[in-house]
């Protein structure tokens, strides 16, 4: 094994024996996905029933309610990445164990690595089970779209990673007290990123920022998907295209604030 | 043996006269100073943290930072570990310069200090291995066995790391330390908060290790009689310049005092001998 590879999985075994040996933890990593799609499953076959008792044929019902819960599975998937990374930045946060990671040999892009590859079993591990539900509970079956399933998860999946760079990026910055950024800021993005509906209903003042999300694409494609059968490539292609210039300046507030935290110290000192 | 000196001072000017240290010092050091540190300063803001410090070091010796709270020592380990960037003034480490080339040295470097943890619910083994994963440690498990019985860490290598007493967090930290059998050792108060007798075991580790490894290090304590034991040499700081350095024998007598707790005493009221503000 390379030592830049032995470096990357020091730091992800560090972080799966946590979960190997408290189980709290690892159902921690499925309640919330499960949690909504048990919410977001029922309150569909409700609007499902309400609108065939209305007269809507129940073909188009039962879409509406595949676009509803396609967007539900895959918006955790990008808050599931966000946060697998964060929170596993915040774990050394938290152990005070910093100061120990910064002095070893490991590169900053190694440690960034390193939280990808948590971030990504983080992500299967709590978002799996809801997709199993789903099919189980809801007959709704989101790898029945095909393969652009893999580009709708790549690319929510790359959004997390660069919104939890910033994150981490801000707590190098402001330390501890920005800790609450690793739990709402994507989150905060929710509702311009159309994940329940297209970015047409938002008002106008609104809409140039949905369209620079890359998530915003991603669930336009998944409801063309889901309701016309079509793939809609430039949806694709612009969401790559964002995930790619996000990721550019993530990286670069990254490197710039741990550049500072180097100036100021504050790496011996960044969790109290 | 180190020289240190204030802003112009040259680090390299003891080579002439200074003799070489004991211990096994390593083929790759021959001809090449272990720490080189030429006008370090660290600023911030409006304080002056460390004022243009020079110094140096030889291989398998060593090097005692002593000093009040705040004189700068804590500062310039961080310089050193290359996780604060001096504001002016360069080190280079094992032969390499910490501003551009600081991985090549920190992988042949370890630290260990009481006032940063291992993760606490690790357990004593899992913590061993994620460092030996981080420092590249070929044949990990046989080196955590060796580092096992040297430091007596069988009773309780598999409890979490936060659940062990100070004495126990201290050899696991040391431990740690070891992992790599790095070629240069910073030590922020090693011995802090433990009872005397793990105090001496752990100075005992301390001085095997660099004697059989020819390691050197650099130590950081308020404790004199360690530093007594301990180091060849001292570097007293104040207010983030060197005031005085020598051997602890030479300070005692150059103070006329009975042990180098009283000279340090003497340094920081500024009473006795005048102290210097710099070493010229």
């Amino acid at each position: 094994m390379r030592a830049s590879t032995r470096r990357i999985w020091g730091m992800m075994y560090r972080h799966l024996t946590l979960y190997r040996r408290s189980w709290p933890r690892l159902v921690e990593l499925a309640y919330w996905p499960v949690l909504q799609m048990c919410i977001w499953g029922f309150t569909t076959n409700y609007m499902v029933q309400r609108m065939g008792a209305s007269g809507v044929a129940p073909g188009a019902g039962m879409l509406a309610g595949g676009a509803l819960l396609g967007g539900v599975l895959l918006w955790e998937v990008a808050l599931r990445s966000q946060m697998g990374v964060a929170i596993s930045f915040l774990e050394e946060l938290w152990s005070r164990n910093l100061g120990h990671v910064f002095v070893s040999p490991l590169r900053p892009w190694e440690l960034v690595a390193a939280l990808i590859g948590m971030s990504m079993i983080r992500m299967f591990t709590g978002v799996l089970p809801a997709i199993l539900l789903a099919w189980l509970l809801y007959a709704f079956n989101l790898f029945a779209l095909g393969p652009i399933v893999v580009l709708f998860f790549a690319n929510l999946m790359i959004m997390g990673w660069w919104v939890s760079l910033a994150v981490v990026s801000l707590i190098l910055r402001h330390g501890a007290g920005a800790e609450p950024l690793a739990w709402s800021l994507l989150f905060g993005l929710t509702p311009f990123s159309a994940v329940f509906y297209p970015i047409a209903v938002l008002p106008w003042f609104i809409q140039p920022i949905a369209q620079v999300l890359p998530a915003a694409h991603v669930f336009e494609g998944m409801r063309a998907a889901i309701l016309n059968g079509v793939i809609r490539w430039d949806h694709m292609a612009w969401a790559f295209g964002l995930n790619i210039v996000w990721t550019l300046g993530a990286a670069l507030l990254f490197a710039v604030q741990f550049r500072a935290a180097r100036v100021r110290g504050a790496l011996f000192s960044v969790g109290e | 043996m180190p020289l240190a000196g204030g802003e112009g001072a040259d680090p390299l000017a003891f080579l002439a006269s200074a003799p070489l240290a004991t211990g096994g010092i390593p083929a790759y050091a021959l001809g090449m100073h272990a720490i080189q540190v030429e006008a370090l300063t660290k600023r911030y803001g409006a304080t002056l943290a460390v004022d243009g410090i020079s110094f140096a070091t030889e291989p398998g010796t060593t090097l005692g930072l002593l000093g009040g709270n705040g004189a700068g020592k804590t500062t310039t380990i961080a310089m050193l570990l290359g996780i604060l960037i001096p504001t002016a003034g360069s080190i280079r480490i094992l032969g390499h310069d910490m501003a551009t080339d600081r991985f090549a040295a920190l992988a042949r470097m370890n630290f260990s200090s009481p006032y940063i943890a291992l993760p606490g619910n690790l357990s004593v083994r899992e913590n061993l291995r994620v460092y030996g994963h981080l420092y590249d440690v070929p044949a990990l498990k046989h080196r955590i066995g060796e580092l096992t019985e040297e430091l007596n860490l069988g009773e309780f290598l598999d409890r979490p790391a936060g659940q062990l007493s100070a004495g126990q967090k201290t050899r696991v930290a040391l431990a740690k330390a070891l992992i790599n059998r790095p070629d240069v050792l910073l030590l922020d108060e090693p011995t802090a908060s433990l009872d005397p007798d793990t105090g001496d075991l752990v100075r005992g580790w301390l001085e095997r290790y660099r004697a059989q490894s020819g390691c050197t290090i650099l130590l950081a304590s308020h404790n004199m009689a360690e530093v007594e034991r301990l180091c060849h040499h001292v570097l007293m700081l104040k207010r983030g310049r060197v005031v005085d350095s020598g051997s602890p024998q030479d300070l005692i007598d150059r103070y006329g005092q009975d042990d180098l707790e009283a000279v340090f005493l003497d340094i920081a009221r500024e009473r006795g001998k005048a102290a210097p503000e710099t070493v010229p």
